[in-house]
């Protein structure tokens, strides 16, 4: 393959797939977040860091229409070509969005799962509101996601709250993904696991993202979640960002005194 | 129907015709028009406090007390019977506060209010079926939250309707909702048609009758005017299906009527009865003719 081809890809997805304009939500001076301004192309992951309080989980859900900004603009550019400037949009094309091309894994798979419902239902949910309306379909779907993200498929019937915390997010990741979005946004998907579970965890996502040509925008205070998964960096502090840029430039090289900290602050076993 | 605001056939006279005020039953009916208007909508209504508690039908007497007249004839079945002690006691209150005639033949009637069954016996046109509901809304169980179901009702968002019909599938093998089981009126709202058996849900389709429906703790009413379209939903490849009994009904033989199970001795001898009592009477004076 000769350099001209490999940078065929690049130029067909030289179009952003989502923009955000100068996105300002402020809960009290400084708190909150304010002027952030990115676009992200298809396939790419950008994650966002920071210390608690910066103002990550604030930009995640104005990203994700969850929350009216104070100031700014989102908008993203759907399957049809069309960009939807997201809230101006009318509710109905938001909730749409949300469960087809978008995708919303929680922290904690709690809030993204329906706990009183099997997983086979979890993850046929998405389907259903999309008029899909054929039972062995349905199952189908759900026992092949089950083995996607590597859980026994002979469990389809059971409830989310007789898998451990690892086996929920799996599912969590599994319901989101059985839509086939083009967007995923991601609340520290790894938060409370522990580090092995993590380490898997990670991989299957690396793996999916790959796999299935995902845009992603991960929040998390882990760099070395940040490292293994994002292409993009934006380090956050005191509700702005401070630095962005390619994840090994900021984390091998970083300009900002405060991702210097950031970076000098983990802990090398 | 002739909705009369005079007092002079109350024979409990200390009571205004059919208890509530004239106001209240205004407003009542100002809903049930929008109701009717907007076939399955939920319509909020200021309910008031009935002589008997939540649960025991509260809903439904506010909706009959708002709309009956003086010539009309009411019919109240607890359970598909007459006989039952909540049957009696509302048609006895109506009876009373409203000195409307009562009757036990579905095709006299004018007004019938009803829990738990529809009329074995077709309804016709003119007549009115008030419905006492507990709980109004068919997306309770998987959204609890009142602004949410709102949200989703008004952006026709159903999705999750279905998946109670999966986790049925799933679990049963088939569709195991026996009662309640939501349909869309109209081709647009979901709608759960009261705790009525599934076997009575075809008879909501295109029915010449006007179907009231009333919640009295939750303050909700609704409607399906006649001949509306009321789809029961389901999966293709689990199409919707009424109960079937292989026994017939031991008083009139009816094998088509929604039979209810009675244990008859300590041995647990079985028979199966008719649930719909004026239906089985009749069938069983004409086997005697």
């Amino acid at each position: 393959m000769s350099a001209a081809e490999r940078l065929q890809p690049a130029v067909a997805a030289a179009e952003p797939l989502f923009s955000a304009r100068d996105l300002t939500r402020l809960y009290g001076p400084d708190k909150g977040c304010q002027g952030v301004s990115f676009d992200l192309y298809p396939g790419e992951v950008l994650g966002i860091v920071g210390e608690s309080g910066s103002g990550k989980s604030t930009l995640l859900s104005l990203l994700s229409g969850r929350c009216p900004p104070d100031r700014g603009a989102v908008s993203y550019r759907g399957r049809n070509g069309q960009w939807l400037d997201l809230y101006s949009a009318s509710e109905a094309e938001r909730r749409t969005l949300l469960r087809t091309e978008w995708g919303f894994v929680e922290q904690n798979p709690r809030d993204g799962l329906r706990m009183a419902v099997s997983a086979g239902a979890n993850i046929g949910e998405r389907l259903m509101a999309q008029g899909v309306r054929h039972y062995g379909e349905l199952r189908a779907a759900g026992l092949d996601w089950l083995s996607q993200v590597e859980i026994d498929p002979a469990r389809i019937d059971d409830l989310p709250r007789t898998f451990s915390g690892g086996m929920q997010q799996r599912l969590q990741i599994a319901r989101n993904l059985v839509s086939a979005p083009r967007l995923v946004f991601m609340d520290e998907p790894t938060g409370g696991l522990d580090v092995s579970v993590q380490a898997r965890l990670l991989d299957l996502l690396r793996g999916l993202v790959r796999e299935l040509d995902l845009a992603v925008v991960i929040v998390t205070h882990d760099l070395a979640v940040a490292r293994l998964l994002a292409d993009r960096l934006m380090v956050m502090r005191r509700s702005r960002v401070v630095e962005a840029g390619l994840t090994d430039q900021i984390l091998d090289d970083p300009q900002h005194p405060y991702s210097q900290l950031l970076v000098s602050s983990v802990l090398q076993p | 129907m002739n909705i009369s605001t005079a007092s002079g056939a109350c024979e409990a006279s200390a009571y205004n015709f059919a208890y509530l005020d004239e106001q209240t039953k205004r407003m009542i009916r100002r809903g049930l028009l929008k109701a009717v208007a907007i076939p399955g909508y939920q319509v909020p209504f200021g309910g008031r406090e009935m002589p008997l508690p939540y649960g025991w039908g509260t809903g439904g007497m506010q909706l009959t007390a708002a709309i009956l007249g003086a010539d009309d004839v009411l019919k109240v079945i607890d359970q598909g019977a007459d006989d039952t002690t909540n049957a009696v006691s509302i048609r006895r209150f109506f009876a009373r506060t409203a000195g409307v005639a009562t009757t036990e033949r579905t095709v006299e009637a004018s007004v019938i209010q009803t829990r738990h069954r529809i009329p074995e016996t077709p309804l016709s046109a003119g007549q009115i079926m008030v419905y006492q509901v507990p709980i109004p809304e068919p997306l309770r169980f998987i959204e609890p939250s009142e602004q949410e179901t709102r949200t989703m009702h008004a952006l026709e968002d159903y999705g999750v309707m279905h998946v109670k019909l999966y986790e049925d599938i799933a679990t049963f093998g088939h569709i195991a909702t026996a009662y309640a089981y939501p349909v869309t009126v109209d081709e647009r709202y979901v709608m759960d048609p009261s705790p009525i058996p599934k076997f009575d849900n075809p008879k909501l389709d295109m029915s010449p009758a006007l179907m009231l429906f009333g919640a009295g703790r939750e303050k909700r009413l609704y409607a399906v005017p006649p001949f509306t379209k009321v789809v029961s939903l389901d999966f293709e490849d689990h199409p919707f299906a009424v109960q079937r009994w292989d026994e017939c009904c031991a008083f009139c033989g009816s094998t088509e009527s929604f039979l209810d199970e009675l244990i008859v001795d300590d041995a647990g001898s079985k028979r199966y009865v008719c649930s719909d009592t004026d239906y089985c009477r009749q069938r069983t004076e004409e086997n005697l003719q």
